[in-house]
């Protein structure tokens, strides 16, 4: 990925023709109570009817060449609410625009004025090279005859894949396959570009290329809504945030506004060997304690723990702690990943 | 004219996908020899030449129908498993424009099963392949490809919308070949069937071939065969139709 092929964005459509220009509104997507039920049949012999409400109404409107972040936890409804914006999922309740036409009733519009990118390695033609799946979708995604070859060309550069186009997408790893992803969702310039965890299983160096692009698209003016477990890269990124849990919108706002979430406090960081669930519930009571969370990085655990500035849990935490191997003890000042975990916690 | 060229493109790439499937593969190899064999020992004690040329493209004809069959009704199946039917039904097209490379594909594949028929024939058992009138041989080929696929695309929506139907497809292979008078002439089934028969695209292909084959007019056949087949196109287009927005409702162009 070439960071000067970053500026083979969209150019903005002139504003006279965009319809939402029209409309008056300077939003690439809007969207006002939007809620999804999914009802599925469980057990086999006596089945069963069960509802999942995976999104609960959800107000969000995007400005044009916005960069809006999409986070929450597993399940929390951030792939519901993106196949609702864009297209795949018709809404229990509730409406959306996108580009100014409704997401139900303008599909068609819709479609042509959007790409999506999803995360992991499924939903290519396998047996074909990544070339024809690239030639297939341009001809799908209606990209004119004539300009197909070139933007074929730049997409394979964008994405670093120049070279292995010929060969079948099989034979591609998962990062490659993820690359292909993208080159296919951007192949028809979409003025809104859906990004559901576009980094999964992508290198760290093709990682911040990819981010590049990413902002490198947004620089040029393509809207895009983007989910990742990656809060650095959330940070990094993102003009504003959504931290959504539950189906509902938790948290809103700028990265600078959400991290101040969590001013006030300090963040405890120990390096444990099996900690064990009663000590875990034991630190939550500690005096001063706001927020604790672990994290499995295989052997070892990272346990956080959040306090407030003005009292200090080390102490108290150690003497919770006392009898497990402990590895490196740090303080530090809190990050967007400590304000999100505060914000999921809360909800 | 944009759409013709997608058509096309897509219909390729599709026969191409299809034809590196291991399965497919084993299939192309197997089936048109078995199939050339069938047709030479049912019509050996048959009275000329004639007749084995006749089982061999209506056995060929088999072949054809038995890809379509199994393609195009599993066609929205598949694109589901492999994760691909999201990111075809998101362009901005209607769902036939989508669909119909797919089951246009599976007839492409199947025509070679009868080409390849009619080659085993002719290296085996020395059949003579004597068309009657080659132009209009390779005209009704085409003609049965393009009908098959559009009737493909009929069996894929239908099957699509009526929940399991992927097992009522099997059990269609031997009636359709039998009443399509692909293996015997339609005038020795009973009479009930002919107007079965009637309507489906692949009678009058096979008739247009038979035709070709050892005389007769040909070009009626042909142009009946496309017109069943308009139909079905315009029907299996409204059941797209149908299908699509209501995969949107139920959460059912993805597996999960
Ligand atoms: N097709 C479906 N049928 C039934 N339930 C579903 C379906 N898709 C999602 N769900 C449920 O809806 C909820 C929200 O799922 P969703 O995929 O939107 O979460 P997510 O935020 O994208 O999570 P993740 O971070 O794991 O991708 C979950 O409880 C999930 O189990
Ligand atoms: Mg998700």
């Amino acid at each position: 990925m070439d960071s000067e092929h970053t500026l083979t964005a969209p150019s903005p459509p002139p504003p006279a023709l965009s319809p939402s220009t029209r409309a008056g509104s300077d939003f690439a997507i809007e969207a006002e109570g939007l809620s999804r039920t999914y009802r599925t049949r469980t057990g086999w012999l006596r089945p069963r009817l069960q509802t999942v409400d995976a999104v609960r109404g959800v107000d969000l409107s995007v400005r044009r060449g916005e960069l809006f972040g999409l986070l929450g936890p597993n399940g929390a409804g951030k792939t519901t609410t993106i196949k609702m914006l864009n297209t795949l999922l018709i809404p229990s309740a509730g409406t959306a625009r996108v580009g100014g036409y409704d997401v139900v009733t303008q599909t068609r519009e819709v479609r042509r004025r959007i790409g999506y990118v999803f995360g992991g390695d499924r939903g290519l033609y396998d047996r074909l090279s990544g070339l024809d799946n690239l030639r297939y979708f341009a001809e799908l995604y209606a990209v004119p005859a004539r300009e197909q070859k070139r933007r074929i060309a730049e997409l394979l550069e964008l994405v670093g894949l120049r070279g292995r186009e010929g060969e079948r997408v099989e034979g591609y790893s998962r990062g490659m396959r993820q690359r292909l992803h993208i080159a296919r969702g951007l192949l028809h310039r979409p003025e809104v570009l859906f990004l559901d965890e576009p980094s999964i299983g992508v290198d760290p160096v093709a990682a911040r290329e990819l981010r590049r692009t990413v902002a490198g698209l947004a620089a040029n003016g393509t809207t895009i809504v983007l989910t990742t477990h990656y809060m650095a890269e959330a940070d990094e990124l993102c003009d504003r945030i959504a931290v959504i849990a539950g189906g509902r919108i938790q948290a809103l706002g700028t990265p600078a506004e959400l991290r101040r979430r969590a001013d006030g406090r300090r963040v405890l960081e120990i390096e444990a060997y099996g900690v064990p669930d009663a000590a875990l519930a034991a630190l939550r009571e500690l005096p001063g304690v706001r927020e604790t969370a672990v994290e499995a990085r295989g052997t070892q655990q990272l346990l956080t723990v959040q306090s407030d500035t003005d009292v200090d849990v080390q102490g108290d935490v150690l003497r919770e702690l006392s009898g497990i191997r402990l590895g490196r003890v740090t303080s530090r000042e809190p990050t967007l990943e400590d304000a999100y975990v505060a914000i999921v916690n809360a909800s | 004219m944009t759409t013709l060229r997608m058509l096309a493109i897509g219909t390729l790439l599709h026969a191409k996908h299809l034809s590196r499937s291991p399965f497919e593969v084993a299939m192309a190899l197997i089936v048109p020899l078995v199939q050339a064999t069938l047709a030479v020992h049912l019509f050996r004690s048959g009275d000329g030449s004639h007749r084995l040329i006749e089982a061999a493209v209506g056995a060929g004809l088999m072949g054809i129908w038995a890809s379509v069959l199994t393609g195009s009704g599993g066609a929205i199946q598949n694109q589901r498993w492999q994760g691909t039917l999201e990111m075809i039904m998101l362009a901005p097209r209607r769902p036939v424009t989508v669909i119909l490379p797919i089951t246009a594909a599976t007839a492409v594949t199947g025509m070679y099963a009868l080409l390849a028929t009619l080659a085993w024939g002719r290296i085996v058992y020395g059949i003579r392949i004597e068309l009657a009138h080659p132009a209009a041989f390779l005209a009704a080929a085409v003609a049965c490809v393009l009908g098959l696929g559009m009737f493909g695309l009929l069996l894929a929506s239908t099957f699509v919308l009526l929940r399991n139907a992927n097992a009522l497809a099997n059990p269609l292979d031997y009636p359709i070949w039998l009443l399509s008078g692909m293996l015997v002439p339609i005038t020795v089934l009973p009479s009930w069937t002919l107007p079965v028969a009637a309507v489906l695209p692949t009678t009058w292909g096979a008739r247009a071939l038979r035709e070709a084959t050892v005389g007769g007019p040909v070009w009626p056949s042909i142009g009946i065969c496309l017109a069943i087949g308009a139909v079905c196109l315009v029907v299996g287009g409204y059941c797209l139709t149908v299908f699509e927005r209501r995969a949107r409702v139920t959460a059912t162009l993805a597996l999960s």
